[in-house]
């Protein structure tokens, strides 16, 4: 069973994001870019499935500009087998990507696609769940166990929801995103970082995959939100009333 | 006997005890040290007779007399509360035990007779036990006597300094005392009864002034993250805190970087770094202190400031004063202020977190890394197999990057450069060839900045973990590269199963941190550490402390690393610029040569 896990390339989880003085986006010249933390814990987990036997091959998948390429050498060097990259300069919305990801589906044919449940950059957390309606597969999101049956051909999951833990039993093909207390990836060791330079990456355009690069939406503005205030030390049980009726108006 | 305390130049009687260590049993084996009895002309009169009658009341002393004095003198002197952990080192080859030396001084205006002859049991305490023979027990502790030449803190002192300084700014609470008064390695502890916080160099100026003219003891304190006892008082010192200058963050907001870096970061502050001329871990790529900072302001200790606070990159206009506040240790005088030359922050930053299976191939990585890494390299740590077990046990969240096998020698090497691609190309390439070459048995490459955080937090926490595991003899030597990890091995092999002996540093600047781990301290481990590590370093010539410091702990060890003649010149600076020595006394230079 192959396995194809989608990756994105985003602003590393630790930098202090600044907004471009035009608000028309966050700054993403000359800092630092890399794989997005879900991502590489959806990773991890399609690695994890082939060590144990039940895969035989992991594909990592990434869409964006020609930089891709170092994320994708970054998932080669984790583990994975093989890297495709679809090429495209324009911004991609979450209904693009999963309607690029649902032709490499019909491409490659994997028997199970992970994601990672949100981008940090965007946080949609659309995605996954978009491909798997595209691909009328069913869909395991914010996953924190994933267990594979391979006669049965099941996929056991247990999801992350608001009320506690759901466990659900999906068929296989499937699609699963990841949430984070599913694994902690692995380190990139330096013997797989010198192999991951001859594995193969494909590379694509989207017009050969017959997807139009189309969005439905426009981002109009970019702000950061509103500076936190410092609090105010009160001297009484008066004054806190007084605050909360004439200055804060919850009383 | 008397204490006389005459003038400008002072008149000091030294009394040595060395103790026996306060061992978790209680037991102490006292030992005395010969008196040493300076006087003025005038005063020897008295002085012979005070020491007829000693004599006198030695004969009279039994050995049970002596403990039961010593004792005494312990429970009353509220002058000298040592923590029982205090190990103050065994002499070096040149105080000779036993001797009894004067000096004579050329005059005196008044003698101040210092608190301890007044008709108090302290007082009294301190005469019997100061007419104690000459005796060596031979334990290795040595206890500083507190300088009578320093006057003892009172109401019209806090006054004064309340309106100097405001309310808030004069703390005499017993809880932040106690803090201010213990030092990280929770090793020393003092007994100051007050801790000022001036907020400006004029308040530092007008506070020093009056302390020199009062005689009054000062330690000056930034963030007390020192590891040789050199931040926190002695006795009871003034402790003078100088909060508020946390240089570090704000420049990091900026696009520039501080040259120095450290794992006391979040703690320590620009004022202590400059005084104690800390290395830190980003040396091999920017250089020491002495070079970065440009210029600086420091008050001295009869409260002039010295304003040398220049900004030039080139400035050869007569001699360059401020390499002497530099590595001072808050001796000399007290940094107010410091202008360092900051480079810029560059956007590349890779690290890679490696295994060697020896020292050698350590070593051969580091000669490797400075020749194909070259401009780009920025820190090269190095860690053994123990300090990397302790890391891993102690430290909350560490995740071993190389978990697959364990290895002897880990080492951290970071490039930054300001082109992505090219440096990690660069670095990538440079690990190829070692790894071919056999130097690296293997390694991980930070894929992100929380990965790349998580092997500094390894490299970084060792010292935490040390301090988790129990009781810890810290030295940090300056050794030859070659010849470091000799040292490592010897150390290992004269403790065998006594404790454990931890090893990691900074191998691009050839700074070993040696560190012994024992589940508790124990004089044992101390005779076998002491002075075999300190020999040890001198026959290589090397340095018995790289970047901690003198301190207090190492105060007596100079003569390891320095010839006498430039310390007595050293200490000529010392009395030229601190002629009442009041400026964080007992520390950096030997107590015998105090004024």
């Amino acid at each position: 069973m192959k396995i194809m896990v989608a990756i994105k390339r985003v602003v590393d989880y630790a930098v202090k994001i600044r907004v471009k003085p035009d608000k028309t986006g966050v700054e993403t010249h000359n800092v630092k870019m890399s794989m997005n933390p879900f991502c590489e814990i959806a990773l991890e987990e399609a690695l994890r499935i082939k060590e144990s036997g039940l895969a035989t091959e992991v594909v990592a998948v990434s869409m964006g500009p020609a930089q891709c390429v170092d994320t994708l050498r970054t998932g080669l060097a984790m583990g994975a087998d093989r890297g495709i990259h679809v090429e495209a300069a324009r911004e991609l919305y979450p209904l693009t990507v999963a309607r690029v990801l649902k032709r490499l589906v019909e491409v490659e044919n994997p028997g199970l696609l992970i994601l990672g449940k949100q981008a940090i950059d965007d946080d949609c957390n659309q995605t996954g769940q978009m491909v798997a309606g595209l691909l009328g597969w069913p869909q395991g999101t914010f996953a924190s166990k994933v267990v594979l049956d391979k006669e049965k051909q099941i996929a056991t999951v247990d999801r992350e929801v608001d009320g506690g833990l759901e466990t659900l039993c999906l068929d296989l093909p499937a699609v699963i995103t990841t949430d984070l207390r599913l694994n902690q990836p692995r380190y990139a060791t330096l013997p797989n970082i010198m192999k991951a330079k001859s594995k193969p990456i494909k590379k694509y355009t989207p017009e050969e995959l017959n997807v139009e690069i189309k969005s439905d939406l426009e981002v109009v503005q970019v702000t950061e939100p509103p500076k936190r205030k410092a609090g105010v030390i009160l001297s009484s049980v008066d004054e806190l009333i007084d605050k909360l009726k004439n200055e804060a108006h919850v009383v | 006997m008397l204490c006389v305390a005459a003038g400008r130049r002072k008149t000091i009687l030294e009394t040595e005890y060395r103790w026996g260590v306060m061992t978790n049993t209680h037991r102490f084996d006292p030992i005395f040290k010969g008196i040493v009895v300076i006087s003025t002309r005038s005063a020897i009169l008295v002085r012979f007779q005070r020491i007829r009658k000693c004599r006198q009341l030695q004969q009279k002393k039994l050995r049970m007399e002596k403990f039961r004095t010593t004792r005494h003198l312990l429970q009353r002197s509220s002058r000298s509360l040592l923590d029982r952990r205090l190990k103050l080192n065994s002499e070096n080859s040149i105080h000779s035990s036993g001797t009894v030396f004067t000096r004579t001084c050329t005059g005196y205006r008044n003698w101040i007779l210092p608190a301890c002859l007044h008709p108090s049991r302290d007082c009294r305490g301190l005469t019997e036990a100061n007419a104690m023979q000459n005796r060596y027990f031979g334990s290795v502790a040595e206890l500083v006597q507190r300088s009578p030449s320093f006057s003892t803190l009172d109401s019209d002192d806090i006054s004064f300094f309340k309106s100097i300084l405001g309310e808030k700014n004069v703390v005499q609470d017993e809880d932040v005392l106690a803090t201010a008064n213990t030092d990280w390695m929770r090793k020393y502890k003092g007994s100051s009864k007050l801790l000022l916080q001036p907020r400006s160099t004029e308040e530092v100026s007008e506070i020093l002034k009056y302390c020199n003219s009062r005689h009054l003891a000062v330690a000056p304190q930034g963030g007390n993250t020192g590891l040789v006892g050199g931040s926190v008082p002695v006795f009871d010192e003034d402790a003078r805190e100088q909060s508020d200058w946390h240089l570090c963050a704000l420049v990091n907001h900026s696009s520039f970087v501080m040259p120095l870096d450290l794992g006391a970061k979040g703690s320590c502050q620009i004022g202590g770094n400059v005084s104690t001329n800390a290395g830190g871990l980003r040396l091999v790529r920017y250089g020491s202190l002495h070079g970065n900072v440009l210029g600086l302001e420091a008050v001295l200790a009869n409260g002039d400031v010295l304003d040398m606070l220049g900004t030039l990159r080139k400035d050869n206009t007569g001699y360059d004063l401020k390499h002497l506040f530099i590595g001072s240790e808050g001796s000399l005088g007290i940094v107010t202020k410091v202008s360092i030359l900051t480079p810029p922050k560059l956007s590349s930053v890779n690290i890679a977190f490696l295994a060697c299976k020896d020292y050698f191939s350590c070593q051969k990585l580091l000669q490797e890394a400075k020749r194909k890494l070259g401009e780009i390299l920025s820190a090269f740590e190095f860690l053994d197999i123990e300090a990397m077990d302790l890391a891993l046990n102690h430290l909350e969240g560490a995740r071993n990057p190389l978990p697959a096998s364990i290895h002897n020698f880990y080492v951290l090497i970071e490039t930054t450069g300001s082109n992505e691609s090219y440096d990690k190309e660069k670095l990538e390439a440079f690990l190829l060839s070692s790894m071919e070459g056999g130097l690296i048995s293997d390694g991980v490459v930070a894929q992100d900045i929380n990965q790349a955080s998580s092997f500094w937090r390894i490299r970084e926490g060792v010292p935490e973990a040390l301090i988790k595991a129990g009781a810890n003899y810290k030295y940090d030597l300056s050794l030859p590269v070659e010849k470091m990890y000799n040292l490592v091995e010897d150390m290992r092999a004269r403790l065998g199963g006594l404790a454990r002996v931890v090893a990691y540093g900074h191998l691009g600047d050839a700074n070993l941190h040696l560190n012994v781990s024992a589940p508790k301290y124990d004089d044992k481990i101390l005779a076998q550490i002491e002075p075999y590590v300190y020999e040890w370093t001198s026959k290589h010539r090397g340095s018995i402390s790289a970047e901690h410091g003198l301190g207090l702990m190492k105060a007596n060890k100079i003569f390891y690393s320095k010839s006498p003649k430039t310390v007595q010149l050293m200490t000529s600076i010392k009395n030229l610029l601190d002629p009442n020595g009041i400026l964080n006394p007992y520390k950096v230079l030997p107590h015998s040569l105090n004024p």
